[in-house]
């Protein structure tokens, strides 16, 4: 390596930067004006319930969506002009699967590493190190359609790997999957990032990003609502703990008058009611001392979930 | 915003749409067809060859000789089978260029994935069109085989046709392609089987263009076909002519055009 100018500014430049970024669906704008900056190494994510536009500005960082305006910037290069450059150096996994049906597994991942213009050897070499990776080498042979949900996702994200992507892009990548197969991606996706591999991905589910993200944006029809790490958005957005008292759906909203006051905050829900404290035992007995008997009660910590709900007022999940 | 563009614009114009990897989406499709039914492919090579059994060797019997564009007389079966020489490098390019990538673009989301690699449209239009004229110039060079071995072949120009077939069949791959990235619907698919019917028929096919009145003559002479039947029946039966050229020189805007439109329907589909 050169020496380098003892000027050099140390802090590495960003492989995303997303500046006013808007997509436009005829009149609609689909993504109103994004502002972020993903760092190497960095695992970045992007929370928001349906339609919130992830997909959208996940397809533009992708370079295969035109921006509307707005400037975007992946590995220092515009989309706009340098789409299947960036495309080379990114890894993507798209919502739905489009695994090619018409291929086994293994052929899936030497085909698409083809598509890179690899060399076949080393790609043939890839493919096997990758179906091992994702946990799939006895079914190296089986068609696509004989996979399971997890199974095939996994193998997605090793055909996404198959160029030794600068960045991973992962758009929901566990949605549909049952809690097990949640945790086997999860913990690929760990490996991933420790080896330094740049993750952004969007869920709307709050553990996930709680247990992926370095940082995250919190998006809602198109606009960033709240930005941060996980624990800082917590801790920003809501209380340390959550108490959920349920009094039966129809003396919810009645019970709810009698509980103001209760805590910092509460929101109520059509089938609970939680108070935000930082005591959620204190809580718990002063509603039961005042002669409030709810049917099921339960302490946690707060989570995303709640700092969205106190940003939009509506649940990620609906 | 656009003062900024305009610069790279220009130098990235090809670079976007083309990565000069065509290949892999013709091997792509080549380990794809290993798992098809290989009864459908064959039935599309043995179409034109039963054509020409029945019609050649059995009608002709009855018609005796007929007048070439070129002013020779050649037997009936002479005169039929370079026809569907070309008929049958159309079938097997039209049968992978649109049924195929009519379920590819709105059923698979194949061209999605390509396309999210750095594999250009002008890439997966040229792979998929090869693909399509591979298996035209297969069952041609099948039916060349056939011809020989019947003695159809009546002049040393007839070795001329298989560039020629490969020609043919890149022209209707590539037009193919086009027409069926705008299709949405089966009926519309549909459409293009009840153009292919009459094409196939009155082309020149099975008897000369001159039975015609002019007008029905400049429609025939407008459409694909002919062209390749007259280009193909000009070198088997060794009448060439200058007009050949003019043959071929239809099927390379042909293919032009294809391209074209393919790549431009690619990109607006896949990588808006
Ligand atoms: N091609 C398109 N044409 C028109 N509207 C579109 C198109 N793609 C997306 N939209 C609209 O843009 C909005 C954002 O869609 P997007 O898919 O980005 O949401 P999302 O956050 O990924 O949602 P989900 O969690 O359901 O995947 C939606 O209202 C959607 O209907
Ligand atoms: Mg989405």
């Amino acid at each position: 390596m050169s020496p380098h100018p003892a000027t050099l500014d140390c802090v590495p430049a960003p492989v995303i930067t997303a500046t006013s970024l808007v997509k436009k669906y005829k009149d609609f704008a689909a993504v109103d004006g994004l502002d972020f900056e993903v760092a190497p190494g960095e695992s970045f994510g992007l929370l928001g319930p349906n339609g919130a536009g992830k997909s959208t500005t996940m397809r533009m960082v992708g370079a295969v969506s035109t921006r509307t305006s707005g400037t975007l910037s992946i590995l220092g290069l515009d989309p706009d002009q340098h789409g299947p450059e960036i495309r080379s150096r990114l890894g993507v996994v798209p919502q739905q699967d489009n695994l090619d049906t018409e291929l086994r597994a293994r052929d899936n991942l030497i085909v698409y590493g083809r598509y890179f213009g690899l060399p076949r050897k080393q790609v043939e070499k890839r493919a096997d190190e990758l179906l091992a990776f994702a946990q799939l080498e006895d079914r190296a042979k089986a068609k696509v359609d004989d996979l399971s949900g997890g199974m095939k996702r996994r193998l997605t994200i090793a055909r996404a790997l198959i160029n030794d992507p600068r960045i991973l892009l992962l758009d929901e990548p566990t949605t549909g999957l049952d809690p097990q197969a949640r945790h086997i991606l999860w913990d690929r996706l760990f490996r991933l990032k420790e080896q330094g591999t740049t993750l952004v991905l969007t869920t709307h589910y709050m553990d996930e990003a709680e247990q992926l993200c370095d940082r995250l944006i919190v998006v809602d029809k198109g606009k960033i609502m709240a930005e941060g790490s996980p624990a800082e958005l917590i801790r920003k957005h809501s209380s340390r703990e959550v108490l959920e008292v349920r009094f039966g759906s129809d003396r919810n909203a009645v019970v709810a008058e009698q509980l103001h006051g209760s805590g910092e905050r509460i929101e109520v829900l059509p089938d609970r009611i939680l108070v935000y404290s930082d005591n959620g035992e204190a809580e718990l007995e002063r509603i039961t001392s005042a002669g409030l008997q709810p049917m099921t009660s339960l302490v946690r910590r707060s989570s995303l979930e709640d700092v969205f709900l106190r940003l939009t007022g509506r649940s990620l999940i609906e | 915003m656009t003062a900024t563009t305009t610069a790279p614009a220009r130098t990235g114009g090809l670079r976007g749409l083309y990565a000069g990897n065509a290949r892999a989406v013709v091997g792509r499709g080549l380990l794809a067809t290993r798992s098809t039914n290989y009864w459908v492919v064959l039935s599309g090579f043995f179409e034109p060859v039963f054509y020409l059994l029945s019609l050649g060797i059995g009608l002709g019997s009855f018609v005796g000789t007929v007048g070439t564009t070129a002013g020779g007389e050649v037997s009936y079966a002479a005169f039929i089978a370079p026809a569907l020489l070309a008929v049958s490098a159309m079938n097997g390019a039209i049968y992978d260029s649109t049924w195929n990538v009519f379920f590819k673009m709105n059923f698979g989301k194949l061209y999605n994935g390509m396309l999210a690699t750095s594999l250009g449209p002008l890439d997966v239009a040229l792979g998929e069109i090869s693909l399509a004229l591979l298996r035209g110039a297969a069952y041609a060079t099948g039916f060349m085989i056939v011809m020989q071995l019947l003695g159809l072949n009546l002049s040393w120009t007839a070795i001329l046709a298989l560039p020629a077939i490969v020609i043919i069949a890149f022209g209707f791959a590539s037009l193919g392609m086009a027409i069926t990235s705008y299709m949405k619907t089966f009926q519309q698919m549909d459409w293009i089987q009840f153009f292919m019917l009459p094409m196939f028929l009155f082309s020149a096919t099975f008897y000369p263009i001159t039975v015609y009145p002019e007008p029905i003559q400049w429609i025939i002479q407008a459409l694909p076909l002919w062209h390749g039947v007259e280009l193909v029946r000009g070198l088997t039966t060794g009448a060439l002519s200058l007009a050949l050229l003019g043959h071929l020189l239809y099927y390379v805007v042909m293919i032009a055009i294809g391209l074209v439109f393919t790549t431009r329907r690619l990109r607006a589909l896949f990588l808006d």
